[in-house]
């Protein structure tokens, strides 16, 4: 297994790192959502029969991390590196579950794009041979977000139409260095990007910039058009972030399709007016990569797709100081046999 | 003196760009539900004074009932998780009445309370309705203190 450096922070790994395992987890709304099938596990209740919306989150991502482990085949022992992350304040959901699973542990924020951090990070790992198998996380809850970053969740205000809603969800893979029926075989580590848009109800614009400049640094490095990929999801833009991503990919050159671009945030919940522009949090890409498009990869239906997880790097605080909203955006490309970049 | 920053804005052609694709906000269906649902909740409330200074309370008492009722039923309904779906709804029509500041209040107390009676209901409770009490009297006090000067 090597890694090979294509550009700056664009990485190519040959033999592609193999997802050994895969889990997404989810709370009830998403689970009524058009994605349901998709998911290994659908809580019935928000709480999930803990005492605090905190407590489920990391109850959320434990069991997806368990639930990952357990399809790999591996037990807990055998994980040498977890490297996961959440959008709670210092990130405790992470945290917490790495002291219920004693892995060595890495904690990692870059908001809704840890994923695509985690996934890259453990595949630099696993390739360079520093260990055998990592296991990432990503998850989000609602309830937990809502609180943090804009209102008490009971709280009567009414929200704009391009406002998200934070997904109650979570995604878990265990990665490996033996070749398995998905793999990653690129990745690019995104620049922060930030065009001033201050906006908290408008992550999607904010986002949006940071994932076309991700977009285009992943194909100029890796020589890929977008043509190339049966798939290219983007984390949580939205409505309103992908039309924006479109124009401005159209301006690069890249032109995404209908059929070919989707939204993570968007597929999750389809057309449930509840959730305005569409779904984010570390756990939409999270859940949606490694449900929904894992196992259509698993499957054979497609052969290549290119997740690029977006994060607003914002906080109450920064937002209130008047300071705009930086974004990063971090790709990895999902391959099943015969479709490695 | 320290200087001013100023908010950081996006560039014109950008700023573009985020308007084209923006949604319209529905400003008219959101103020005729606001009308009509602030507008209920302040009738009913009358006729709730109307009736109780009917059956003998004097207009002051009959209002404050009036007024502690609407503020339970808001916190009621706070804890039932209805009232945020409403608010979402009637927006400001729910949120200007005096229902608005009960649900700030109530919804703040209920998000705190995993951190316990004191530090986190008590403590929070005023975190959202807090500048509303406190700028409500500092302009009381200006009023007052004008009134007194030139109304002697």
């Amino acid at each position: 297994m090597s890694v090979q450096t294509a550009a700056r922070a664009v990485w190519r790994f040959n033999p592609p790192v193999g997802v050994l395992g895969a889990a997404a987890v989810c709370g009830p709304k998403e689970g009524n959502g058009p994605l349901a099938a998709d998911m290994d596990q659908v809580f019935d209740d928000l709480y999930l029969g803990q005492r605090t919306y905190e407590q489920a989150e990391q109850q959320m991502q434990q069991q997806a991390c368990r639930i990952a482990l357990r399809k790999a085949g591996c037990d807990v022992q055998q994980a040498e590196l977890l490297l996961s992350g959440d959008l709670i304040n210092q990130i405790t959901p992470s945290c917490f579950t790495a002291r219920a699973l004693q892995i060595p542990y890495a904690g990692l924020f870059t908001a809704c794009a840890t994923i695509g951090e985690a996934a890259t990070l453990g595949c630099i790992a696993v390739a360079g041979g520093a260990a055998r198998r990592v296991l990432i996380a990503a998850g989000s809850h609602t309830c937990t977000a809502e609180r943090q970053y804009r209102y008490p969740n009971e709280y009567g205000c009414q929200k704009p139409p391009h406002s998200q809603s934070t997904a109650t969800a979570c995604g878990a893979a265990l990665l490996g260095d033996i070749p398995a029926a998905v793999g990653i075989c690129a990745a690019t580590i995104g620049v922060v990007r930030d065009h001033g848009v201050c906006d908290p109800f408008n992550m999607g614009a904010a986002m949006a910039p940071a994932f076309a400049d991700t977009l285009q640094r992943h194909l100029a490095a890796t020589g890929s058009s977008a043509a190339d990929y049966d798939l290219i999801a983007s984390g949580d833009l939205g409505r309103v972030g992908i039309s924006i991503a479109r124009e401005l990919a159209a301006a690069q050159g890249i032109r995404l399709d209908d059929t070919r671009f989707g939204d993570c945030g968007v597929s999750l919940y389809g057309d449930d007016p509840s959730v305005f522009a569409g779904g984010s949090g570390c756990g939409c890409a999270a859940a949606v990569g490694w449900g929904y498009i894992y196992r259509r990869l698993q499957r054979g239906e497609w052969r290549r797709v290119l997740l690029i997880a977006t994060g607003a790097l914002t906080s109450p605080v920064a937002g209130q100081q008047k300071e705009s909203i930086p974004a990063v955006a971090h790709a990895i490309c999902l391959c099943a046999k015969g479709g490695e970049c | 003196m320290g200087k001013k920053t100023k908010k950081p804005q996006a560039p014109a052609w950008y700023q573009d760009i985020v308007d084209r694709n923006m949604p319209r906000r529905p400003l008219l269906r959101n103020c005729l539900w606001a009308f009509i649902g602030g507008g209920a909740l302040c009738a009913l409330a009358e006729a709730a004074s109307q009736i109780l200074q009917q059956q003998g309370l004097d207009k002051e008492s009959a209002q404050s009932v009036v007024l502690i009722s609407v503020i339970a039923l808001t916190a009621l309904f706070t804890g039932l998780g209805l009232y945020d779906k409403a608010g979402q709804f009637f927006g400001a029509g729910l949120a200007v009445p005096i229902s608005g500041f009960a649900n700030s209040v109530a919804a703040a107390m209920l998000e705190h309370k995993s951190e316990g009676f004191v530090l986190g209901s008590g403590c929070n409770s005023f975190k959202l309705a807090g500048a509303v009490v406190v700028f409500g009297i500092a302009s009381a006090f200006v009023v007052a203190v004008v009134m007194l000067i030139c109304g002697g």
